[in-house]
């Protein structure tokens, strides 16, 4: 990684940083457990680094990290989505006639 | 697929992490929102697998499936009083993933003989340690949580002090490795060993009721090891899901330090135990309180106009949800209405109450946040405490002594008539006395909370 890489990564990291904080800032309380495991599930995008050291062949010692990494980031990734939808499917709102 | 594809489908990919974070801003749209963000990632994946510098199939097919398998089955089989077990284990496996990404990159350099410059090495050791530290950290709050382990602050003298020794020993180490830019055995164990250590002294000391933010703040750490993952492969989706996940953390570690009145810094190095013996200047000598029978409050209830109900974890581990919803089915049915009063801390987690409520299928509309529903307390007819005990407790408004003070806490001493729902008289968590139970409009109805319940509904029905 060169230094100007390294600062144009900084600068998306930062900016990143920034918009996180309004779109979360919004999220009502009710809906804080949700949020953070579907949160959880978005930081399962470190599959696409194991992917990428599991597939390149790179000797026996970065495969077997490779795979560990997948199975670590896959469950955090599917355990995460489908427990947040489980826990949205359960929010529903009062009938409307009952006033 | 050429490279400049790759890239614009990895952004297609961010900016659905982004669209499905902000639908999850309303009950009505987060579901969706969920989804969208599964279709980014959904997106990111396939994009890599067809990258040509995956070659071999075999491994990440085998990897894959295992991983949805596991996770599938927990995200099915867990309770919902779970979650925050659940939580803190996802949690630790995005760190550890994102560990374990930095050292296998690690290892590849190392066997290719090149060199790490700079920029790379800082990037990798930082993914190296905060994932060294979310994934064990999360796996004493799991245990903790879990209760394999006890909930109760574990501290030893000069505690601070030796942690920061350790913390500053892997900085070392792994500045040690950044400096000399060939990749080093030694440090590279020491970095990650010292990481791993350091994720398990920085959690032990926070009792068992800290938790909520400790596992804020580990989702918090395993975003930000996503993106330090980012950064070492270069890859710009990682990086910015990675900062939004590390944002989230923050806000809610921040929000739950709020609640409880306290800093952040308080919670991570204070233990907590060091204020609770001085208990409060208030004291029970004297006072009495008054109980009420079920069918006496019944019949307050079946002519209330306005109910509002304070629930607890209590109510959570007495399994109370549906009775309550029964009994708030039947006050609605005779034209009262009903709303829940919910602490940012009435569960063990931040939102953790609302799920539990949501799961009893209370309607998501019927439940208010602290700072939205405390001044209505005042025209309640009636309010109904179910296993919470400090967050309603007055002391913390006046009472300069006790623990609590300053925390902010529900009005429920403000309503026409409340009642408290105990198995008997002991202290709440902090150990202290809580002034409502002796309040002149408090009565207390003992016994078990499903059963007391249950019994409200039998009478309200005859009513």
């Amino acid at each position: 990684m060169t230094t100007e890489a390294l600062i144009i990564a900084i600068v998306i990291f930062t900016l990143s940083t920034f918009l996180g904080v309004e779109l979360i800032g919004r999220v009502p309380p009710t809906l804080h457990t949700p949020l953070m495991s579907g949160a959880n599930a978005v930081s399962g995008i470190t599959i696409v680094g194991a992917l990428i050291i599991a597939g390149s062949d790179l000797g026996w010692i970065s495969t077997y990290f490779g795979f560990i990494a997948i199975v670590l980031a896959m469950m955090n990734v599917a355990g995460g989505y489908a427990v947040t939808d489980r826990m949205l499917g359960m929010f529903k709102s009062a009938p409307k006639e009952k006033r | 697929m050429p490279g400049w594809l790759n890239q614009i489908l990895y952004l297609v990919s961010a900016v659905l992490f982004i669209i499905g974070l902000k639908r999850l801003g309303s009950p009505a749209t987060a579901r969706q929102g969920n989804a969208i963000s599964g279709v980014g990632m959904l997106i990111a994946i396939l994009v890599t697998l067809v990258d040509h510098t995956v070659v071999s199939y075999g491994v990440i097919a085998a990897g894959m499936v295992v991983g949805t398998a596991l996770g599938l089955w927990q995200a099915y089989a867990v309770k919902m009083t779970a979650m925050p077990q659940m939580v803190a284990l996802l949690n630790g496996f995005g760190g550890g993933a994102s560990m374990v990404v930095g050292a296998a990159e690690f290892y590849r350099v190392f066997e290719s003989g090149a060199n790490i410059p700079t920029p790379t090495g800082v990037v990798m050791q930082l993914s190296l340690i905060i994932g060294a530290v979310t994934l064990t950290g999360s796996l004493v709050a799991f245990a903790k949580l879990q209760e394999l382990m006890s909930g109760k602050p574990i501290t030893f003298p000069a505690q601070n002090a030796s942690n920061l020794l350790v913390f500053l020993a892997t900085l070392a180490l792994a500045g040690w490795q950044v400096s000399t830019e060939v990749p080093l055995i030694l440090p590279f164990y020491g970095v990650c060993v010292m990481g791993l250590v350091l994720g398990v002294l920085l959690v032990i000391p926070i009792g068992g009721a800290d938790m909520p933010v400790v596992i804020s703040l580990l989702n918090s750490y395993s975003g930000i090891a996503a993106g330090m993952t980012g950064f070492v492969i270069n890859n710009e989706v990682l990086i910015i899901a990675g900062a939004l996940v590390g944002s989230s953390g923050i806000i809610l570690s921040r929000i739950m330090c709020k609640a409880m009145n306290r800093s952040l810094a308080n919670v991570l190095f204070g233990a907590f135990g060091a204020t609770a013996g001085a208990t409060g200047a208030t004291s029970s000598a004297g006072l009495t309180v008054k109980s009420i029978a079920p069918e006496d409050f019944a019949v307050q209830l079946a002519y209330a106009r306005k109910v509002i109900i304070v629930p607890g974890y209590g109510m959570a581990v007495a399994q109370a949800q549906h009775q309550v919803r029964e009994l708030a089915d039947l006050i609605e049915k005779r034209g009262g209405v009903v709303k829940y009063a919910i602490h940012p801390v009435a569960g063990r987690m931040p939102g953790h109450m609302n799920v539990l409520l949501a799961e009893a299928n209370i309607p998501y509309d019927r439940l208010y946040a602290m700072d939205d529903i405390n001044s209505e307390f005042d025209d309640a007819d009636a309010c109904l405490v179910i296993g919470a005990n400090d967050v309603v407790n007055p002391a913390a408004r006046h009472d300069k002594g006790s623990p609590i003070f300053g925390m902010p806490i529900i009005n429920a001493d403000h309503a026409k008539m409340t009642v408290v729902m105990k198995r008997s008289m002991a202290a709440g968590f902090a150990g202290i006395e809580n002034e409502l139970f002796y309040a002149p409009r408090t009565w207390m109805l003992f016994g078990d909370a499903k059963q007391s319940l249950q019994k409200l509904i039998t009478e309200v029905k005859q009513a």
